[in-house]
């Protein structure tokens, strides 16, 4: 292990804002970060001891005490839980005779549950060490078991079990225009700084990761920001449970991406990209650095970019390690800067004081490819589509209870029913738009469009029909913001958790009227108080669902609180202590 | 001293009871001393240890120290909670557990094993399992994790001056109000 | 050039370029409740107790730079109620039995209870399982009272230059860690003359031997309620 930590630190160059990468790599190698590896890393980092152990325990991914030889982790989000993942999961916790968290005592393998992998429309998924498998059935579970008792590496499972499909359904503007590496850097130079920025402000262009905010006016902030060097960051933290775009994007059309990134550089004066890939890609890894490598080889990065003398800018890949609280621009920031991923407080703003304390532009997948075609086709190209408030198109990710889940472009202020239309998706009672910190809109108004000014979206629609639990699904958002809370501020931190205890106790049918009231109050404060946009859209599924689906609720719960807890299961360790099953060593739930 | 209430039409039935506590908080209700003359004249007192009546009647208001430790604990509170119109959780362990809640990180067969069976100095020792006897619960709870509780009157046990100030509120209709020095934790 | 203000509760409050709207108020002795700030140290607003509205929107008062002409609202019911439940939020995620601190009647999440009128008891407690440290030879560190201000993790990074406290976990699992491979405080180089013992505004961080040195009635907040201690004219450090 000495030798393989040596080697990893040199890897990264003693860097200690490639912390998260260095312990991506010791858990690689060993399985989990442990106290003397930290004790290692921290000294050789000249980091705090604590930094570092902070660092190992903030990331899903990252474990601080021995797991499995082989980890599986199934995706549990609920598009996931509606194809059967829990059942699956269970037939392998049966064969390993484990339960879910905990590993086998041989020390072989441990299998645990992970926010939603980005596979909803071929789930359910799972990832097994740097692997994600696709497509599971009861029969691929029985073969990974066999592989995981027979022992060999993931690397040497068959490739089957590795693919990703592609589901692009429907293709307009950015995955409908025809485009070759280099494109969009051409354009850029050839157009000139201030040019671009023109050609991005008169094209309308919103970020698309969901908040919208207007992408020429964080480039010219970013332009004007005094700074020796300025960053551009691709966030391609695409945690929002039900969004699997930018996988596509960044799967099918890479060169838009980079080559977008390139345009944002020329359009602020930037030297250095940095390319944030969620951890539960791993698959693309490989095809980014190798189109990187590429892009050098050709003149697309590196030194006099494009042939344009003294424009010199590159890109490096950082990948993440499940936290879905990185994909909030500052919080990835301190992420790549090897810390945890706490957001930060604003002002100061990423523009002016982001990546190392430098202006920082940060923009989504989505963005980014749709402003090298801008930069190729001109703003005016872009404005002619999608409605006078949200220019252009947005690529959806659709998934759930419809016959051809998948990715579809869309002009933007299209209808969600015509988008369910193409999807086929029958009998719907719901649809979850923006994933769980979005909008929850009943079968009633599928006429609402998607656009900022009306139903906005960083690109998730999961459809549940008539035969789904609506309480279910809500359960399933709450629990995975409990989860996903980063824990600085005191509303979300707490208040995510008491919302999915909460629900829990709803959906089981030992809930109050009072629950109901308390989920509404807990919501609330969180949306008010909270740090972030994490913990202010943490409630959106409660409070949504209450306003369109009350009588689910009112059908589920009780007019008086009852216990908080099962009383009779409470008994059950001093029963067992003093070898009691008489009357009296029982209480019943129901009574008064 | 009289309380600053109009006279009330008739008696309010009152039931106390201590269940996981320490009688402290009685002890402070009964430090109210001279006062609990007029109380006397304003409330009927129902099952309480202050009287010899075992189960609760119908009353207004019920009025419990201490948390719930016990499946005993849980049958008395939830007569209590059956039959008093206002619940009320007395002192510190019946607002968060308290101290009894301080076992809460242990495993309840653990501690029966180390008392009963491998303590220092037991002999011969053997768990109890008489029928009789209420088991424990796996944790100490505060009341409300079990039944509605309509007030809260903390403290450690709180002041006899802060069960003054709490009774005459409720007695006379208002919602009880603790100002400084009367609201404590410990 | 007379001094820029803004309205707090409809009264002016001056302040200073880069101050937040909690340093002001506490600089012109009005009180806004707040847990982990303390003016030694940059506000990283994570208690959010000091939350207020400004020009109607929410936001955490410690944080947020004053501005000329903005209308801050503090002292009001829906404010108020908000703090109680963050208090709350509090209490029932640690394990806090005040009849048996040492910090009892000097302690920060009391006292703003107190002050919010918080009876507690509205959510069902957690009852967390955290460790209680004594290999310390002088100092006590109690993870069950922490309510994660940082406080002695800024003092102890930004004044001690001794990095033994730091932050893990996440959501509800974080946590206190320190400075050392066996996760022991006697392990780490704190020394009780350290700012970071100095700071914990709960009873986390304590001196061994020095409990309950105050008798009841007597202590700080025992005396006056914590709206008049932190803005009296000699507060004590």
């Amino acid at each position: 292990m000495d030798r393989d930590l040596s080697a990893i630190l040199a890897r990264h160059h003693h860097d200690g804002g490639r912390l998260v990468q260095i312990l991506r790599d010791v858990m690689a190698v060993a399985g989990h970060i442990s106290p003397g590896a930290i004790t290692r890393v921290a000294e050789a980092l000249a980091l705090p001891r604590g930094h570092v152990e902070g660092v190992a325990g903030f990331y899903s991914f990252f474990a601080t005490e021995p797991r499995g030889r082989y980890r599986v982790r199934f995706s549990d989000n609920v598009t996931d839980q509606m194809a059967g993942s829990r059942a699956l999961a269970q037939r392998m916790l049966d064969a390993f005779r484990i339960e879910l968290g905990e590993v086998s005592r041989d020390g072989l393998v441990s299998v645990g549950l992970t926010s939603c992998t980005g596979l909803c429309d071929q789930g359910p998924a799972m990832l097994v060490n740097d692997h994600a498998i696709a497509r599971l059935t009861p029969a691929r579970i029985g073969a990974i078991t066999s592989l995981i008792r027979g022992g060999s590496p993931v690397a040497q499972w068959p490739d089957n079990l590795f693919r990703i499909d592609s589901h692009i359904r429907r293709r307009d503007l950015l995955l409908g225009a025809p485009f070759a590496a280099g494109d969009g850097v051409a354009a850029a130079l050839a157009r000139g700084a201030a040019d671009v920025r023109l050609q991005i402000e008169q094209s309308g262009l919103r970020g698309r990761g969901g908040a919208g905010f207007s992408t020429a006016t964080k480039w010219a902030a970013c332009a004007a920001a005094p700074g020796p060097v300025r960053h551009v960051v691709c966030n391609a933290d695409e945690g929002e449970p039900g969004t699997f775009k930018d996988r596509e994007l960044l799967a099918h059309h890479l060169d838009l991406v980079l080559d977008g990134m390139t345009v944002a550089a020329v359009a602020v004066g930037a030297t250095h990209g940095l390319l944030y890939l969620r951890g539960e890609y791993p698959f693309l890894i490989a095809p980014i650095q190798a189109a990187l490598a590429d892009r050098r080889a050709r003149g697309l990065l590196g030194r006099d970019v494009g042939g344009a003398r003294g424009f010199d800018f590159d890109i490096e890949l950082h990948v993440g390690a499940g936290a879905y609280v990185c994909g909030e621009e500052s919080a990835l920031l301190e992420s790549l800067e090897g810390k945890r991923g706490i957001p930060r407080n604003r002002p100061p703003y990423p523009v002016t004081h982001g990546y190392r304390q430098q202006p920082t532009v940060v923009n989504n997948v989505e963005t980014l490819a749709a402003a090298a075609l801008i930069a190729v086709h001109g703003g005016a190209w872009f404005r002619a589509v999608g409605t006078p408030r949200s220019a252009g198109t947005k690529i959806l990710s659709v998934s759930g209870d419809v016959e051809r889940p998948g990715v579809y472009e869309v002009p933007f202020g299209t209808a969600v029913r015509d988008v369910l239309a193409e999807a086929g998706a029958l009998d719907v009672q719901a649809v979850q738009v923006g994933g769980p910190s979005g909008t929850l809109l009943a079968g009633s108004e599928l006429g609402r469009r998607i656009a900022f000014e009306d139903v906005p979206s960083a690109g998730a629609v999961m459809v549940f029909d008539r035969t789904r639990d609506i309480l279910g699904v809500v359960d399933n958002f709450a629990r995975f913001f409990a989860h996903e809370s980063c824990g600085f501020c005191t509303p979300c931190r707490v208040g995510t958790t008491l919302n999915h205890h909460l629900m829990a106790r709803v959906c089981a049918g030992k809930g109050s009227r009072r629950d109901v009231d308390d989920l509404v109050r807990v919501s609330r404060l969180m949306k008010a108080a909270s740090h972030c946009g994490l913990g202010t859209t943490a409630g959106n599924p409660v409070l949504d669902a209450l306003a369109k689906f009350r009588p689910a609720f009112d059908a589920r719960v009780a007019s008086e609180p009852g216990p908080a807890f099962d009383l009779d299961e409470a008994l059950a360790p001093a029963r067992e202590a003093t070898a009691r099953d008489d009357a009296g060593a029982h209480l019943d739930p129901e009574a008064p | 001293m009289k309380p600053d209430v109009p006279e009330p039409r008739k008696k309010l039935r009152v039931a106390t009871t201590s269940l996981a506590g320490c009688f402290g908080c009685h002890m402070s209700l009964l430090d109210i001393d001279e006062r609990l003359i007029p109380l006397l004249e304003l409330i009927e007192l129902d099952a309480s240890p202050l009287t010899d009546k075992k189960h609760v009647g119908p009353c207004d208001l019920g009025i419990i120290e201490g948390g719930v430790c016990n499946a005993d604990n849980v049958h008395v509170l939830r007569a209590f909670r059956q039959q008093c119109k206002i619940l009320v959780a007395m002192g510190a362990c019946a607002v968060n557990g308290g101290l009894p809640a301080q076992r809460n990180h242990l495993d309840v067969r653990d501690c029966l094993q180390t008392v009963y069976l491998t303590g220092l100095g037991v002999e011969r020792g053997f768990i109890p399992n008489d029928p009789e006897l209420p088991l424990p619960l796996a944790q100490v709870h505060p009341l409300h994790d079990v039944v509605k509780i309509d007030y809260f009157l903390p403290g450690c046990p709180p002041s006899a001056d802060a069960i003054w100030s709490f009774l005459n509120d409720l007695i006379a209709g208002r919602t009880p109000q603790l100002g400084h020095g009367l609201i404590h934790y410990d | 050039m007379s001094e820029p203000t803004f309205t707090l509760d409809g009264d002016d409050v001056p302040f200073t370029e880069g101050q937040t709207i909690l340093q002001a108020a506490l600089g012109a002795r009005r009180y806004v409740p707040y847990l982990c700030f303390h003016k030694d140290f940059k506000p990283h607003g994570s208690c959010k107790v000091c939350t207020v509205k400004v020009n109607g929107h929410h936001a955490a008062g410690c944080t947020t730079p004053a501005r000329a002409g903005d209308v801050v609202e503090s002292q009001t019911e829906e404010l108020t109620e908000l703090r109680r439940d963050l208090v709350q939020f509090l209490f029932t995620e640690g394990n806090h039995f005040c009849p048996s601190c040492e910090q009892s009647g000097r302690c920060t999440l009391q006292a703003v209870g107190y002050e919010l009128g918080v009876t507690q008891g509205h959510y069902n407690p957690l009852f967390p399982t955290r460790p209680l440290d004594a290999s310390h030879p002088d100092v006590l560190l109690e993870l069950n009272r922490c309510i994660l201000c940082e406080l002695c993790v800024r003092a102890s990074a930004q004044v001690d230059r001794k990095h033994v406290f730091a932050l893990s976990g996440r959501g509800l699992t974080k946590h206190l860690v320190v400075n050392a491979e066996s996760g022991r405080l006697g392990d780490t180089d704190l020394a009780v003359e350290d700012k970071a013992m100095k700071v914990c505004p709960v009873g986390a961080i304590l001196r061994k031997r020095r409990g309950f040195t105050v008798p009841i009635g007597e202590r700080t907040f025992d005396k006056a309620p914590i709206s008049q201690v932190l803005v009296a004219p000699h507060e004590e450090d």
